[in-house]
């Protein structure tokens, strides 16, 4: 269909290790057609040339851990039409929120020579703590297949097809047998949205919540469950505080095994 | 639907396959033109997929289950049905999860549709249990008995060969007993098998159900059964029986329901359910499926695709505003009561089997059979009495 001139998308990057922004790049299929429908007008991991905003349509990687950070996703947002914040850092503050939980100041003066040269923030945020955001797409790294589907939905004006339930309904689709029952294996998949495509128990591997929370996590039941599979307090913390620890959610059960 | 009268069974002319002759069923099906489908060994389970030969199947395997665990072992002989149901059902093959209804171009300023054409593949299934063949019924009511006809599970299932097999072995969570649909096969089945194991003989107990399955056991090597071997393949199923992992007291079960819908129960099973939605993907009567539109990236292609849907989600119930069932007690409630009491209103019979899958494949072993319990067990003094059935308002 032809539309009247072509959306211009620019793609953020916060903090965060990039992999969701090139999961674009990774589109090979897609490619051609992206770059037949949208201009891609901001885009550095792509092309050096920048086209002015504003934007129609904007991907946000990354979560703000700086001051400087959290002036600028504001002038993102101002410059952009519709925002999209891409992957686990960007939509709950990534592995990098880990610093929440401990003393931020203490890390500095361990790791680096000059800690006065260091700006950085107490905490790791996600996108929506700062700005309105329209559509959060999650995953650690985000799924291709889900990255087209919500810029599809975004050219067609219509609702991504997203679901926010289980990953235990992808695991269960795709007729594979549950690591948890019949193995034993922990699997963080029935607190866990879906989107991956139940990768890991496909590979015999519990979920690791690669994809943070879904609509209504039962952490604590899960973790119940998982404490008569032998698994112990520690060791609960460390599942949930992983890519997503921020997330409320998995926040509030980390906390709770915590001595 | 085919009579289940008692009387019409008892004169179905019984034969016995050897062992050594049942690998030829599965060749004589592929020769027929069927894709084979039954039970192998993948991922530490007992699963139903594509049959090559005889060889695959999980000969002297049994399967360990109760509430949240199942593990596959060793049996002490060789038999190839020794085992309950596992997390597959046929429902996978008759509806399966995910099917493209149409696609649809833009041609100028038109859309043009194209209906899927489905293609009709002949598929046999091997091992089809007594509960199982319930469930099939069940889901014939749902998509060819009432209203409106899913054609697409018109054509797989009249395309369908079934070789049921009478269990010889209860699971650990298994109920058919209590449901009243096993383990006995008694209707819906091609070629039904019983399979007897003796120190030093091995071999089926054949009924054929239909003059298909007639003509598949000609081909087969077959003698007609004497009374020892009747009485043999009579005693495995009866011990099967005797033997249910697990039981569900069904008297007035709709009523019982329908009177507790704000039983403290509820509140309890709601802080252990997930809302992960298992119970529903495993259960073979769940038939709940979604309409997901999907277009490309120019906009010239979209595509309707049919998926699995589960009560468990908050997108089944959301309508203008919101969920209506936004809590996990709500979800749970819903599910339960619609397999064991609103079913009956909706489609004149139970929408549960007591296959156990459930209970197996909850990754937090709830078990329905223990709820009912609860709330049997527990009931308001009064309530007992509600002439209406419907207590709750
Ligand atoms: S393996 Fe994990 S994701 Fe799959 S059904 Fe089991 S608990 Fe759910
Ligand atoms: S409700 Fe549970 S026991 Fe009943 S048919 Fe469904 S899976 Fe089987
Ligand atoms: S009953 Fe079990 S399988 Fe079903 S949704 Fe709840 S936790 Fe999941």
């Amino acid at each position: 269909m032809a539309r009247r001139g072509k959306p211009k998308l620019a793609v953020w990057k916060f903090a965060s290790c990039d992999g969701c922004q090139l999961t674009l790049l990774d589109c090979e299929d897609e490619l051609l057609a992206l770059a037949g429908e949208l201009e891609i007008a901001n885009f550095p991991e792509a092309s050096r040339a920048v086209v002015k905003g504003p934007y129609d349509l904007s991907l946000v990687e990354g979560s703000v851990t700086t001051p400087h950070d959290a002036e600028r996703i504001h002038q993102v947002r101002r410059a952009s039409k519709f925002l999209v914040t891409i992957g686990a850092c960007a939509t709950s503050g990534g592995i990098q929120a880990l610093r929440n939980f401990r003393d931020v100041k203490e890390f500095i003066s361990i790791v680096y020579a000059t800690p006065s040269y260091i700006e950085t923030l107490r905490t790791s945020t996600p996108i929506a703590d700062h700005v309105p955001v329209d559509f959060e797409l999650r995953g650690c790294p985000i799924n291709k297949q889900q990255l087209v589907e919500v810029i599809s939905a975004f050219l067609n004006g219509r609702k991504p097809n997203t679901p926010r339930h289980s990953v235990c309904l992808e695991c269960k689709q795709r007729e594979q047998v549950c690591v948890m029952v019949a193995r034993g294996i922990p699997c963080l998949g029935p607190v866990t949205q879906a989107g991956c495509g139940a990768l890991c128990p496909g590979y015999n591997r519990g979920c690791y919540g690669c994809y943070g929370p879904m609509e209504t996590p039962n952490t604590r039941s899960l973790s119940g469950w998982w404490g008569r599979l032998g698994v112990k307090e520690q060791e609960l913390v460390r599942a949930f505080r992983s890519f997503n620890a921020a997330a409320e959610p998995f926040r509030r059960e980390s906390e709770l095994h915590e001595r | 639907m085919k009579t289940m009268n008692n009387a019409v069974i008892e004169t179905r002319p019984q034969f016995v396959l050897e062992r050594s002759d049942f690998n030829r069923l599965i060749e004589i099906l592929h020769e027929k033109g069927y894709q084979v489908l039954g039970p192998r060994l993948r991922d530490g389970a007992i699963v139903y997929d594509e049959l090559e030969s005889g060889g695959d199947l999980p000969a002297g395997w049994t399967d360990e289950q109760d509430g949240g665990t199942y593990r596959l072992k060793k049996r002490n002989d060789e038999a190839i049905f020794g085992y309950a149901v596992g997390p597959h059902s046929w429902k996978k093959f008759l509806h399966p999860p995910q099917v493209r209804l149409w696609k649809a171009r833009r041609k100028d300023l038109k859309i043009e549709v194209a209906q899927e054409e489905q293609p009709v593949s002949k598929k046999a299934f091997i091992g089809v249990r007594s509960c199982e063949l319930h469930a099939i019924a069940i889901q014939d009511r749902v998509f060819l008995q009432g209203p409106y006809q899913d054609p697409f599970y018109k054509l797989r299932r009249q395309n369908a060969f079934i070789v049921a097999v009478n269990c010889g072995q209860a699971g650990g969570t298994c109920f058919c007993v209590s449901m009243r649909t096993g383990p006995k096969v008694t209707d819906g089945f091609d070629l039904s098998l019983t399979e007897v194991l003796e120190d030093v003989r091995h071999y089926f107990v054949v009924e054929s159900g239909t003059e298909l399955g007639a003509e598949v056991l000609a081909a087969l090597p077959h003698n007609a059964a004497n009374e020892k071997e009747k009485t043999s393949a009579e005693e495995v199923v009866k011990n099967t029986a005797a033997h249910m992992g697990r039981a569900m007291d069904i008297t007035d079960i709709k009523g019982l329901l329908y009177r507790n819908y704000e039983h403290p129960r509820w509140e309890n099973v709601a802080a252990r359910c997930l809302t992960c939605g298992n119970c529903t993907m495993v259960c073979p009567t769940c038939f709940c499926m979604t309409v997901e539109d999907t277009t490309d990236l120019e906009g010239e292609h979209a595509e309707r695709w049919q998926k699995w849907d589960s009560c468990f989600t908050t997108d089944f119930s959301y309508i203008h505003g919101g969920s209506v069932r936004s809590t996990a007690k709500a979800r749970y409630r819903q599910w339960m009561t619609h397999k064991l009491a609103t079913w009956i209103d909706q489609f004149g019979i139970s929408g549960c089997v007591g296959c156990g899958r459930c209970i197996t494949w909850c990754p937090v072993g709830i078990d329905l059979t223990e709820e009912t319990a609860a709330i049997r067990g527990s009931e308001a003094p009064g309530r007992k009495e509600d002439p209406h059935g419907n207590g709750n308002t």
